[in-house]
């Protein structure tokens, strides 16, 4: 860590007031990392509640209606509170200007609105807890509610709030990729996250519009009776879920697109090798997102669709399937006869790739109709959307939050422990949702308190392995903010990793207040490991 | 990494120049107008689902909207996109006064714009043309219609976030004009001017949709 401590923008500068008010992206990126995990821990100790309530057939601490009320917040925080906003907001704010040479995002004020509007969206959330919860599930299909008598108000409207927040972030992120990059920096020698974090900003801008009108209308529908979704009134309850599901598909590629950003970074650095298929890559993440828009309607097979509607959708909802097997087999490729070192990214980034495939090839079962017909709503629709997100982004995020830790605070966490929690998550997961898997395909139903004792076996199995996981991530968590204690003595030098990308390379660790202490100029590609010898600085 | 002492006082440290900043904050506003797009573009969807199951209802209901004011404030609106143009078209020139009359008559006829606006929701407040469940218009214009209350909801919607939009274009007019006036804005930088510009073009284009889709379907 630098002695002179104005180089460092973690202590320059100085005061409360400097965190409050700061422009720098890099502690903006700070405080949604902190802001995420908090939703992030509080979000899963609803998830353990819930496994724990689940461990037997009956409803054992908490009635029906608590239960109701503990899925949707855990589902609504989960999304909208930790998923989306993680990491773009956290990582991509901390990493996307140094990864092109620049000083900051390219509307740094815009960046710290973006923040408050978050954590204003936080404050009705917290609200909706507080005054009792509310049980409509995190989709908030009409017309239960506009009917129910839980706090949906508060809870749509804090997510209208966030969605605000989101559609600044892409806005600020498309202009900064599109006009802030140095010279001699051209789209193919960007770091691959930063496509993936173009892809997602794309997505953010065009389907976030979306949500925030229909948000809109189911609130005025609850406070107006203004009929458009209500058939006592000649409304439709299904043009709900067609506007939901318009913003709610294209944003599980919100979800998703980021942490195929990360697991792009992780592998070439952590195998020594130079990313294989850079372009394929590249272009899969906007033929994601492009094709993101058109299957909305898989999430709708029994909401009385034509025939013709269906076997449309299931087609389109086939072709997510080519861009992302692209992507995994580019990076298995990138790992060929490379020198893999298994660090903890790389330990995260290897449970991804086991994890996101089994949830993508599961994601093809649900895109077929016949199969839909019988799963939907049933448990095997659960593991199937847990196994993508918190198998594909939240692994995802744990390993680049190992990978830039050392880049962020300066300070190396305990690697034996780090890859200890990354193997215990990787087990704990997998006993979590592989038996849901089997539980939905016996007709396990979702959203319910209690169930038949037929399921109770793999219940038990499924909550045991639950508080392995929940008891991992804790560990794994702790281990990195152990490490920023006064008295830690691991430096991790500069670029622990031997990485190429610039904010490894062009910077200190932590970075300068500023970024680049001289105007960065660009040396190398991102990925040279065939050109540049580079060696990693940390010594264990 | 500071700028040297001859940069003007309008660049944003983060920026290497002029252009640059001013070709950044440009592309940020037409993200931003994709993003109202497709907010309007999901009411135009409500509009034609519902108008496709109600074609009757939707052409009676029409007739209870009242067209002078619709096109007085469809002329209105387009004016005041015209002066808006020529407000920037005037800072370029160094025309500072002209610009500050431009902006002055763009906001007057914003204002105006609302204020027919108003005069047509307190006709129909009065008659209880209304959204949802609180229609009680019965007249017979309507007479056997099903469900005119639908018509009345996507108009109050889609007029009224329109409305908003013009009411914060308000707003914004109005800090140009303070930031011409203090010389903030000038033939070197008047970027703010035509971002705004965007916007108020925007919300002008929406209005030329709104105005035959709910005015002019008879």
């Amino acid at each position: 860590m630098s002695d002179n401590h104005q180089n460092n923008y973690l202590t320059y500068p100085r005061g409360i007031m400097s965190w409050v008010l700061t422009l720098d992206h890099k502690r903006i990126g700070l405080m949604y990392l902190f802001g995420g995990m908090f939703f992030f821990f509080l979000a899963g100790v609803i998830a353990l509640g819930m496994r724990l309530a689940l461990a037997t057939p009956e409803a054992d601490f908490i009635t029906n209606d608590q239960y109701n009320s503990m899925y949707t917040l855990h589902g609504a925080i989960m999304i909208f509170l930790f998923i989306i906003p993680a990491i773009p907001g956290a990582l991509g704010n901390m990493l996307l200007p140094l990864m092109i040479g620049a000083r900051d995002v390219a509307f740094p004020r815009l960046n710290l609105l973006s923040f408050y509007l978050y954590s204003l969206g936080a404050v009705f959330v917290i609200y909706t807890i507080l005054a009792g919860g509310v049980d409509t599930g995190w989709t908030f299909y009409t017309p239960y509610s506009t009917t129910s008598t839980t706090n949906v108000i508060p809870m749509t409207l804090g997510i209208f709030v966030i969605g605000f927040s989101s559609i600044l972030t892409g806005l600020n992120f498309i202009a900064t990729i599109h006009k802030m990059r140095i010279s001699g920096l051209t789209w193919y020698k960007l770091p691959l996250f930063v496509w993936a974090l173009y892809g997602t900003s794309l997505v953010q801008i065009t389907a976030t519009p979306v949500i925030a009108i229909t948000m809109v209308l189911l609130i005025l529908e609850r406070l107006l009776g203004i009929g458009i979704f209500d058939p006592a009134l000649g409304g439709d309850p299904v043009l709900f879920q067609h506007f939901f599901w318009f913003y709610s598909h294209p944003a599980v590629y919100i979800m998703i697109l980021p942490a195929f950003g990360i697991i792009s970074e992780i592998i070439p650095v952590h195998s020594r090798k130079k990313i294989w298929g850079y372009k394929f890559i590249a272009y899969s993440t906007l033929s994601i997102a492009f094709i993101g828009f058109l299957v909305w309607g898989h999430h709708m097979f029994t909401s009385g669709q034509s025939v013709f509607s269906q076997i449309v959708f299931s087609f389109i909802t086939y072709f997510v399937g080519i861009p992302t097997g692209i992507k995994i087999f580019s990076w298995m490729l990138t790992m060929y006869k490379g020198q893999v070192s298994f660090t903890p990214p790389m330990l995260y980034a290897l449970s991804f790739l086991f994890l996101f495939t089994i949830g993508g090839l599961t994601g093809i079962f649900l895109g077929a109709v016949a199969l839909d017909i019988h799963l939907h709503d049933t448990y095997f629709v659960v593991a199937h959307f847990h196994y993508v997100m918190q198998g594909g982004t939240i692994i995802a995020f744990l390993g680049g939050l190992h990978h830039w830790w050392p880049k962020t605070f300066g300070a190396m966490y305990n690697q034996t422990i780090a890859n200890i929690c990354a193997i215990g998550v990787f087990i704990g997961f997998n006993g979590t949702f592989f038996p849901q898997f089997l539980l939905g395909l016996r007709g396990m139903p979702r959203r319910y308190a209690t169930y038949a004792q037929e399921y109770a076996e793999i219940h038990s199995y499924s909550t045991f392995w639950s508080l392995v996981l929940g008891l991992f991530i804790f560990i794994a968590v702790v281990n990195l903010l152990w490490s920023l204690r006064k008295n830690n003595k691991l430096d991790p030098g500069t670029n622990p990793w031997g990485a190429l990308t610039m904010e490894w390379t062009h910077t200190t660790s932590p970075p300068h207040p500023h970024n680049f202490e001289e105007e960065p100029v660009l040396t190398h590609g991102p990925y040279d490991y065939d050109k540049v010898i580079v060696k990693p600085t940390f010594k264990k | 990494m500071s700028h040297n002492k001859s940069s003007p006082d309008f660049l944003y440290h983060h920026f290497y120049d002029v252009n640059q900043q001013y070709e950044t904050s440009k592309l940020g506003m037409w993200g931003f107008i994709l993003t109202e797009v497709l907010t309007f573009g999901a009411l135009f969807v409500a509009y034609t689902v519902y108008r496709a199951w109600n074609p009757d209802m939707f052409i009676n209901a029409n007739l209870l909207l009242d067209v002078n004011k619709g096109l007085i404030n469809t002329i209105v609106l387009i004016g005041s996109s015209l002066t808006m143009a020529l407000a920037i078209w005037a800072i370029q020139l160094k025309k500072k006064k002209l610009s500050l009359i431009m902006l002055f008559v763009t906001f007057i006829c914003a204002a105006i714009f609302l204020g027919i606006k108003y005069l047509e929701y307190e006709h129909k407040f009065h008659l209880g043309q209304l959204p949802g469940e609180y229609y009680s218009y019965m007249g017979p214009e309507i007479a056997n219609m099903n469900n005119p209350h639908i018509f009345f909801s996507i108009y109050f919607i889609m007029t009224g976030l329109h409305g908003l939009h013009v009411a914060i274009g308000m707003g914004l007019i109005a800090w140009l004009m303070y930031l011409t006036a203090r010389d903030k804005l000038h033939s070197a930088y008047y970027t703010p001017m035509e971002l705004v510009g965007i916007f108020w073009h925007l919300v002008d284009i929406i209005w030329i949709f709104l105005f035959p889709l709910f005015y002019l379907i008879g």
